[in-house]
């Protein structure tokens, strides 16, 4: 066993994922739900596994208790190791300063002496809010080949929706000459992925010097990028072309479920060769009743069916009773939608049941936005939960009083 | 908890020889995504008997890919854990190279084990029954009766046909053990019969293992349990959930096609707080694409399904082609077929492939079974 490890990768999780509302409510963004029967976590850590990386710092701060029970000692991703694995490294106290993760620069920064432990000389950052299958080690070869300082990861975005991302603009040999932070007027269609590479020492030096200039945000993609590029460092894109998308939102994250449907999935995760690892739960196979009409949907283990599941994710644990009908929805574990009632263009939060003939959305084809309900609910017996709404604990409570009708 | 268990896992293997070429008694694939050990194992796990050993005969390979570290069931352990007893071969050839036939004998092939021990209660499972059991109730019953041996039963309707397979347990009304053996002549009726789980003092039983090698007992039944029932203190643990034997194709047929019943379900896999454990494979969830029908069917996750599939059990990542249709049929994993097939009564074994527009058909006393790997 070599006491040394060539890459460690370290994986931002602390965000809270404010645009999710309610699924954040309780858990950090990364531990949220996801096709099923993942967790957004999954793939990157799934990803540094099958690429060969084997020692992930997971930097966690916003509600970490789901996070880390999820991840353990790493042993779902094979990540359970003598010299290596996952360790989570959540802010700590230092003789000379006690301070929460200012900035995703900052969080790499206050943990160098974890990165350091291994001696590596390529340091991989990633975040925690991406759906997508990628092999770092590809990237980690362009980046030698280029004798490159820092790599980043791009995907081709459509010109009008770039100015929501950091956008590179290189030269031809994809070498960085430009970076905006969500510019207005993008002037290339590479949008950062989130996804760096960066050769140890260099990172260290401009970690440092970040963190001793007080004008800084302690960013990545606002302050170490800018400044590398403004000092000629040599910063290059590695371009991605397979399935990527950042699940920010609940509309994403809705997408992102829905691209898991059809025969020919955008998003396929029944490739045996880069699997998608998780904690599984000791569920019993999904039943599917006589009475069960499922089309165009993916269940997993633990549901039993008795209703109708068009167009749906379901995650385990689900019961769609006889006579329900649930369309267009990504329903999160554990939920009970009982006889007669109907959930449309919704996401549902774990563990809440929804009452005989209570409706919750309306069709896509009439619906203002997506509905998200909360988890841990009852949607009382007739009550109808509008279309669009983010709906909690208060709102349900004005909804019942009122008998549904808004 | 103060008891070791000990899961045989070939016991009774020629019944089902079908299923058992190729592997273990404890490995047959069994409801979707678990085998047959995972039900024996994680009764013990989940009444804290966390110190099993397995005791292996021919075949043993897809039993220890199976329990790999033991892990999924939570018995990767410094102390205790999963251990697997190879078959007991010397160097020397005498008579103890004869590889064991009965479970007696293979108690004896592993008394090192036994012996080797701490706990003071051993726990005996066979591993062709399907139940959800808790084996700490029955363990702390066997304590407060002082009991020798304590056997699992369960009250059943016994018929002339079936009573062949099955050990019938007839008890007094404090459930001392009156009469045990597979009765001749039997009348049709309810008869308590043994779910093959038994408790037993470890000291106890090395004395039973000595005493057998010095009298050259082959039968545990026989030589022990019916010889001993009138003077030990052999107890009976009634148990009221659902149980199956798996003792034939068509036993291994009946008993899959039980758990499309909810209440059976629920009684071996929702009993609260007492999981089924099985080892994790990582499949996705199952895809229905749109022209799917499912009706009355259990569904692994790893499946894809574009025909129609009735009353059926498909294991982790089956795919059913257009516009096949799959009924009353058990198609295991890996399993593909193409466009345009109709299956009835089929056992599928794992990565059989089927192709476009084959009809295969056997009826549900004799279901048509189909080898590992074959191409039809």
């Amino acid at each position: 066993m070599m006491t040394k490890k060539e890459t460690v990768a370290m994986l931002l999780a602390g965000g809270q994922g404010s645009r999710l509302y309610l699924l954040t409510e309780r858990i950090a963004k990364p531990a949220v739900p996801f096709g099923g029967k993942y967790r957004i976590i999954d793939f990157p850590l799934s990803n540094c596994i099958n690429s060969g990386i084997d020692t992930v710092g997971v930097l966690t701060q916003y509600q970490p208790l789901a996070l880390n029970g999820y991840i353990g000692n790493g042993q779902p991703w094979d990540l359970d190791r003598t010299f290596g694995g996952v360790t989570t490294l959540p802010p700590y106290q230092a003789q000379k300063r006690a301070d929460w993760y200012k900035g995703t620069a900052n969080a790499i920064y206050q943990n160098m002496q974890f990165i350091d432990k291994f001696d590596p000389e390529y340091v991989v950052i990633l975040s925690g809010d991406h759906i997508y299958k990628m092999d770092y080690a590809e990237m980690i070869e362009a980046h030698k080949k280029n004798d490159a300082d820092c790599t980043i990861a791009v995907f081709d975005v459509p010109l009008a929706e770039a100015s929501r991302f950091g956008i590179m603009t290189t030269d031809e040999n994809l070498r960085i000459t430009e970076f905006a932070e969500k510019p207005k007027e993008p002037k290339s269609t590479k949008a950062s992925m989130g996804v760096y590479v960066f050769s140890k020492d260099k990172l260290f030096s401009y970690l440092e010097a970040d963190e001793a200039d007080e004008n800084s945000e302690k960013d990545f993609g606002k302050n170490i990028i800018p400044a590398m590029l403004n000092a000629g460092e040599r910063l290059f894109a590695f371009e991605f072309s397979g399935y990527w998308k950042d699940v920010g939102t609940i509309d994403s994250l809705w997408e992102a479920n829905m691209d898991l449907l059809g025969s020919r999935p955008a998003l396929p995760l029944k490739d045996r060769s880069w699997r998608i690892l998780s904690r599984n739960e000791a569920h019993p196979p999904h039943f599917v009743g006589s009475s069960a009409v499922i089309s165009n949907s993916v269940i997993t283990e633990g549901c039993e069916i008795y209703g109708t599941v068009i167009n749906s994710v379901l995650s385990a644990g689900v019961v769609v009773e006889k006579g329900a009908t649930v369309r267009d929805s990504v329903i999160l574990g554990n939920v009970t939608v009982k006889a007669d009632a109907t959930v449309d263009y919704s996401v549902v939060d774990s563990d809440t049941v929804i009452s005989k003939e209570a409706t919750v959305g309306k069709s896509i084809a009439e619906a203002k936005g997506i509905t998200l309900l909360g988890g841990g609910l009852t949607v009382p017996a007739g009550v109808s939960v509008p279309d669009g709404v983010i709906c909690g604990k208060e709102m349900l409570a004005e909804l019942s009083a009122k008998g549904g009708n808004v | 908890m103060n008891a070791v268990g000990i899961i045989f896992s070939s016991i009774n293997e020629k019944s089902i020889y079908e299923l058992t070429k190729q592997r273990t008694m404890a490995s047959v694939p069994f409801g979707c995504r678990y085998r047959l050990i995972d039900f024996a194992l994680s009764n013990m796990v989940n009444s804290g008997v966390t110190h099993v050993g397995i005791v292996t005969h021919y075949n043993y390979q897809s039993l220890m890919d199976h329990i790999g570290s033991g892990k999924d069931w939570d018995l990767a352990r410094r102390h205790g854990g999963i251990k697997i007893l190879p078959p007991y071969i010397t160097a020397f050839a005498n008579s103890s190279n004869l590889l064991y036939s009965t479970r007696l004998e293979a108690l004896i092939s592993i008394r090192d084990f036994i012996s080797g021990c701490k706990e003071e209660l051993v726990v005996l499972s066979d591993c062709d029954t399907v139940c959800n059991i808790d084996l700490s109730a029955m363990i702390d019953q066997h304590i407060a009766t002082n009991a020798d041996i304590t056997l699992g039963v369960k009250s059943s309707y016994v018929s002339q046909d079936s009573s062949r397979t099955l050990m019938i347990v007839r008890s007094d009304e404090e459930g001392k053990v009156t009469e045990v053996g597979e009765y001749e002549g039997l009348k049709n009726g309810f008869e308590d019969v043994c779910v093959r789980i038994m408790v037993v003092g470890r000291k106890y039983l090395e004395e039973l293992i000595a005493d057998a090698i010095a009298r050259g007992y082959t039968s545990f039944t026989k030589d022990i349990l019916v010889r001993n029932c009138k003077f030990h203190n052999i107890r009976t643990f009634k148990f009221d959930g659902y149980f199956a034997t798996v003792r034939s194709l068509s036993d291994y047929f009946r008993c899959s096609m039980d758990l499309l019943d909810p209440d059976i379900r629920r009684s071996i896999f929702s009993v609260e707080h007492r999981p089924v454990f099985t080892k994790v494979r990582n499949s996705a969830p199952a895809s229905y694409v749109t022209g799917a029908i499912v009706r009355n069917s259990l569904i692994a996750d790893g499946c894809v399904i574009e025909g129609t599939v009735e009353n059926s059990i498909l294991f982790r990542g089956v795919k059913v082609g257009k516009n096949t249709h799959i009924k009353n049929s058990i198609i295991m994993q890996d399993t593909i077929t193409g466009e345009n097939v109709y299956l009835n009564c089929v056992i599928t074994d794992k990565n059989v492939v089927i192709r476009d527009g084959r009809v295969l058909s056997g009826h549900e006393t004799k279901p048509f079974f189909i080898d590992k790997d074959m191409h039809v």
